[in-house]
């Protein structure tokens, strides 16, 4: 098992994290949101272009890089701590469900980022479903796959991630398999896990900064021990977040025995840390963290999002319930 | 010898040495008889003190042979838990700080087991804040003169020898008036009296010193530098327990998911659903130790996120004992014949959330300097101690 970085996953988190503080810092993720798109198409110009980032995971013989599910993680933690707008999360669920169920046809598209692809998650409702041009849909073992159609845009708690109703009739069936789709739909929640990590670190590193600015009754508010303690645990959700996600991505990758279990303990653990970290962190800030113009408030809803994201937190611990027969 | 041979052999001499002891760390003299004999076997063999240096004892090796055998050891029931504070704190401070004939004559009956040692730093009215410390040690003509009790003193029944750290200057703040000590735990005016803590049982000791003489040459460090040695006591302290020594395994915890999910009624979504949190929690806890050490194995020092560590172990080990007697119901009140039931369990719980640092200190240390957070302001840092307000 494998939990700590190696050189170059830690060459590509850096990457990643100084490319999205110099194009994607949070005032432009603000006036990204809010445009007609959703999204800055010259941030993913340039993703996709330098870093080649939407190709990540697709296999080389398909126009992609071919690396692993941990390496996605590691991006996925820093598109998440910038809350990066726009469909990378759903292209790289796209990208899972095709990988892993054998249709690669869409596969050189989605790696150029010519492609913008998402998948219904649930009923009809799909993350970024009114951008993409191509939406997959799960239907039990069956994958569905639908260009064009009316889609309704939502207007939904996380302004940085819009989501969408996509008609589903005209929708064709494509190479699909149980077994690959039942891999998916764990690999998605190893790859939302990631991305609640990253949101989780973001929070964190958001309100300690805050604690050694913040004065109140002539001392830094980090200095109190009522706060200092809370930031000592959300330090502690931190570590063992962090460690369920390595885990996680090392069983996506190299252990698939253990995938399912390990997938339902990373949401099942990460996505209520991810929540809880993002709601101290607003409270932690008193009344500003209420405020529009204050990012917490972002950080809050993407957690919220995300955590129903694959269903109700619930369904994660059921699943885990299952596994371990108990 | 390569390591993966040197761990060969240490298995194959745990195998033929260890395998089969039932001698635990009995606090009875027979087990400590017992420990002693399995404690000069194991010095013989070589596997004590292996990193300490050979000129004392040790045997010069590296970390990796150290964790090397440590590793194999975990698989077996290693009857060292008297010699651990020794082992642990006391011989590792006077490698650092002992003069050569302190080293010369104590580090290899430590080593051997021929001698037990003990730690004497808190006091009643000094647990977390131990600088506040009130023993007074005052010089005499050929040493010194000990005055007052120290508290949660591990093995200190059976030990020889002690550390023990005083008060030698009252006029100067609280850390720069403190002295550190060899103290001969059998010497005139010692008195060690069984600590019975919530559990029923005697796990420590309170020591009361009525005038015990110290020859001089068994100062450590310098006179009213015995602050920076605690310091370095207690720092192997702390990796002695995040390398895993006196850590139990969770095989045979009767609060631990594996007994709970045997023993609960899981057709009980409730129940189920409980249980499931506390795997999440174990596993949290687990892997994020799993990581730390492979950390520490790639040359990243965990420092300070060894005490987040701490924190969650004792958090842990409160919330699985609380929800054993709880999803048990009203059996869980009652003692089991030879110990080690849920009633037990529960009394036992708090000694993680208080030992080697409570959980606010582990708190604060978390964020002091793994956050980088403001210090709380001080009252007590500049004021001649003499002038602090203490315990009475």
């Amino acid at each position: 098992m494998r939990l700590v970085l190696t050189e170059e996953q830690r060459e590509l988190r850096d990457a990643v994290r100084s490319f999205l503080a110099s194009a994607s810092p949070l005032p432009r993720v603000r006036q990204a949101a809010e445009s007609g798109t959703g999204h800055d198409p010259e941030v993913y110009r340039r993703l996709d272009g330098e870093l080649g980032l939407s190709g990540l995971v697709v296999p080389e013989e398909h126009g992609g890089a071919g690396a692993g599910y941990a390496e996605l993680a590691v991006v996925l933690t820093e598109t998440g701590a910038a809350l990066l707008p726009g469909p990378f999360l759903a292209g790289a669920l796209a990208t899972i469900l095709l990988t892993e169920t054998g249709e690669k046809e869409l596969l050189p598209g989605i790696a150029a980022g010519t492609t913008v692809a998402t998948v219904v998650l649930d009923g009809d409702r799909a993350i970024n479903g009114a951008e993409a041009d191509v939406v997959l849909a799960l239907d039990g073992p069956r994958v569905l796959a639908v260009r064009g159609g009316t889609r309704t845009p939502l207007t939904t708690l996380d302004i940085t991630r819009r989501q969408a109703r996509v008609d589903l009739t005209g929708a064709e069936e494509i190479v699909s398999s149980a077994q690959g789709v039942a891999r998916a739909r764990d690999l998605f929640a190893v790859a939302v896990a990631a991305e609640q990590l990253g949101v989780l670190r973001a929070c964190l590193e958001a309100i300690v900064g805050y604690a050694k600015l913040r004065v109140t009754f002539g001392r830094l508010i980090g200095s109190y021990q009522g706060v200092k303690h809370r930031l000592a645990d959300m330090h502690c959700k931190l570590e063992q977040a962090e460690s369920i996600v390595r885990y996680a991505a090392w069983a996506a990758d190299e252990a698939p025995g253990e995938l399912p279990s390990a997938a339902a303990l990373a949401q099942a653990y990460v996505g209520r840390a991810c929540f809880e970290v993002a709601r101290d962190n607003l409270l932690l800030h008193g009344g500003i963290g209420f405020t529009w113009e204050h990012d917490a408030h972002l950080y809050y809803k993407r957690a919220k999002a995300d955590e129903v994201l694959l269903g109700p937190p619930r369904a994660h611990r059921a699943r885990l319930a299952e596994l371990l027969e108990l | 010898m390569n390591l993966q041979e040197y761990r060969r052999e240490a298995r194959a001499w745990l195998e033929a040495n260890a395998g089969n002891t039932e001698v635990e760390a009995a606090p009875d003299p027979g087990g400590v008889a017992a420990a002693k004999g399995f404690m000069a076997r194991l010095y013989d063999a070589g596997y004590s003190g292996i990193t300490w240096p050979r000129e004392w004892g040790g045997q010069g090796l590296t970390q990796a042979e150290e964790r090397a055998f440590a590793e194999e050891a975990k698989d077996f029931t290693l009857p060292t838990y008297v010699f651990s504070i020794g082992l642990g704190m006391c011989g590792p401070t006077l490698v650092d700080l002992g003069t050569p004939e302190q080293k010369a004559r104590h580090l290899r009956p430590l080593l051997r087991g021929e001698e037990i040692w003990c730690q004497l730093f808190s006091e009643p009215g000094a647990g977390s804040d131990v600088a506040a410390l009130q023993t007074r040690a005052v010089r005499t003509e050929d040493g010194w003169r000990v005055t007052g009790q120290k508290v949660w003193t591990s093995v200190a029944q059976h030990a020889s020898y002690g550390l023990l750290l005083t008060r030698t200057d009252v006029d100067v703040p609280k850390h720069k008036g403190l002295t550190m000590f060899i103290v001969d735990m059998r010497a005139p005016g010692v008195t060690v009296r069984p600590l019975r803590d919530m559990t029923g049982r005697a796990h420590f000791n309170e020591i009361f010193f009525d005038d015990v003489h110290i020859p001089g040459e068994n100062l450590v460090g310098q006179v009213n530098d015995g602050w920076s040695c605690a310091v370095t006591t207690l720092l192997h302290e702390r990796l002695s327990i995040s390398s895993g020594v006196g850590m139990g395994g969770q095989k045979d915890n009767p609060v631990a998911f594996d007994a709970l999910r045997r023993t609960a009624d899981t057709s009980d979504p409730v129940v189920r659903d409980a249980l499931v949190e506390l795997y999440v929690r174990s596993r949290a806890l687990a892997l994020f130790n799993q990581r730390l050490s492979q950390e520490t194995r790639a040359g990243i020092f965990p420092g300070a996120r060894g005490s987040a560590a701490k924190l969650l172990l004792a958090e842990l080990t409160m919330f699985q004992a609380d929800l054993a007697t709880s999803l048990a119901g009203p059996e869980a009140v009652a003692y089991e014949e030879g110990g080690g039931g849920l009633a037990e369990a529960l009394s036992l719980a708090p000694a993680m959330a208080l030992g080697g640092g409570t959980n606010e200190i582990m708190r604060n240390i978390v964020g002091d300097r793994v956050l980088g957070l403001p210090p709380e302001p001080r009252l007590d840092k500049n004021v001649p101690f003499k002038d602090l307000t203490v315990n009475g």
